[in-house]
């Protein structure tokens, strides 16, 4: 079995509120470096598969056809034996 | 003329619509299951509102592959009139029915008020009978209404006059204080270059009757009867 963890992020051109806010909230909690926070998702898949580059392809394909948007979105992926 | 009402689960605008096309317009209208992929005999698609798939992943993004939707895909083509509503507008976007896309709203509140929005486009199948920037008076109920779309896509949003809507004060002035989500360019409703596919983010069934507070939404829908003229 193969596990992919798949990280979706905004866009660095695509403004992130979520994250804005919470860089305030942390800020008002005393961590006064911050430079910048943002917030994205992270997708975990098990596949019943062998072949990591199959496992390559198909995963790239999912985040096209669905898990991202390509228009706001950007997502990198890494397949690990488990 | 018919009116098909798409139904997701998660769709909760589908009875409004239903009851605006029925008893206020007095044509007849039909629910239409997501799992069906008959349109037959219908002139006019309306995606409700709602919370299809209960917003997972992003607003729209799992109700794009119901199997309904490749009829509906087929019906925009072939020049079918098709309106998205709130949560259909969103649907729209993912199918890539319309161009671009919703992100949160800025202050990241669901908003659920009313608002006015000024008529860009009165040269619309959904729009013909406003005035030239008619200021409506219609309500928005959304969490994810901040549109967006490249720098591109909004030059040809306006060369190709597709802003069909944009948020305005209640003397028609569009600028940030009356834009109530952060969407670019004040943007509440667009077309496609075709000009059969409408998306709004504002609910004209909830504002289709005097008793209601505002029937400045009804008359989309009666616009729509008069360009078929079925």
């Amino acid at each position: 079995m193969l596990k992919a963890e798949i990280n979706i992020t905004l866009k660095r051109t695509v403004a992130d509120p979520q994250g804005l806010t919470i860089k305030h909230a942390l800020e008002s909690s005393g961590y006064k470096e911050l430079a910048e926070v943002r917030i994205g998702k992270l997708v975990v898949i098990r596949l019943n598969l062998k072949d990591k580059e199959k496992a390559k392809r198909q995963v790239n394909e999912m985040c096209k056809k669905l898990l991202a948007n390509p228009i706001i979105e950007d997502y990198h992926f890494m397949i690990k034996g488990e | 003329m018919k009116f098909g009402i798409l139904v997701f689960p998660g769709s909760n605008c589908d009875q409004d619509c239903f009851y605006v096309i029925k008893d206020v317009l007095g044509k007849p209208a039909k629910y239409i299951w997501h799992k069906d992929t008959d349109l037959a005999g219908l002139d006019c698609i309306i995606l409700p509102g709602g919370f299809s798939y209960g917003d997972y992943l992003r607003t729209g993004a799992i109700a794009r592959f119901s199997p309904v939707m490749k009829s509906i895909t087929e019906f925009a083509r072939k020049g079918g009139t098709v309106i998205g509503i709130c949560n259909g507008f969103q649907i729209l976007l993912e199918a890539g029915l319309l161009p671009g896309v919703m992100l949160r709203n800025k202050d990241l509140h669901f908003i659920c008020s009313y608002v006015y929005i000024k008529t860009e486009n009165n040269d619309t199948r959904f729009t013909g009978l406003y005035n030239a920037g008619q200021i409506l008076k219609i309500p928005i109920a959304h969490n994810e209404g901040n549109y967006y779309i490249d720098a591109a896509g909004l030059k040809e949003l306006r060369d190709n006059n597709q802003i069909v809507f944009r948020y305005c004060s209640a003397a028609g002035e569009v600028d940030d204080q009356s834009n109530p989500n952060g969407a670019l360019d004040n943007i509440a409703g667009i077309v496609n270059k075709k000009g059969n596919v409408l998306g709004m983010m504002p609910h004209p069934e909830r504002s289709s009757e005097k008793e209601l507070g505002s029937e400045d939404g009804y008359f989309i829908f009666q616009s729509i009867v008069k360009w078929l003229k079925v």
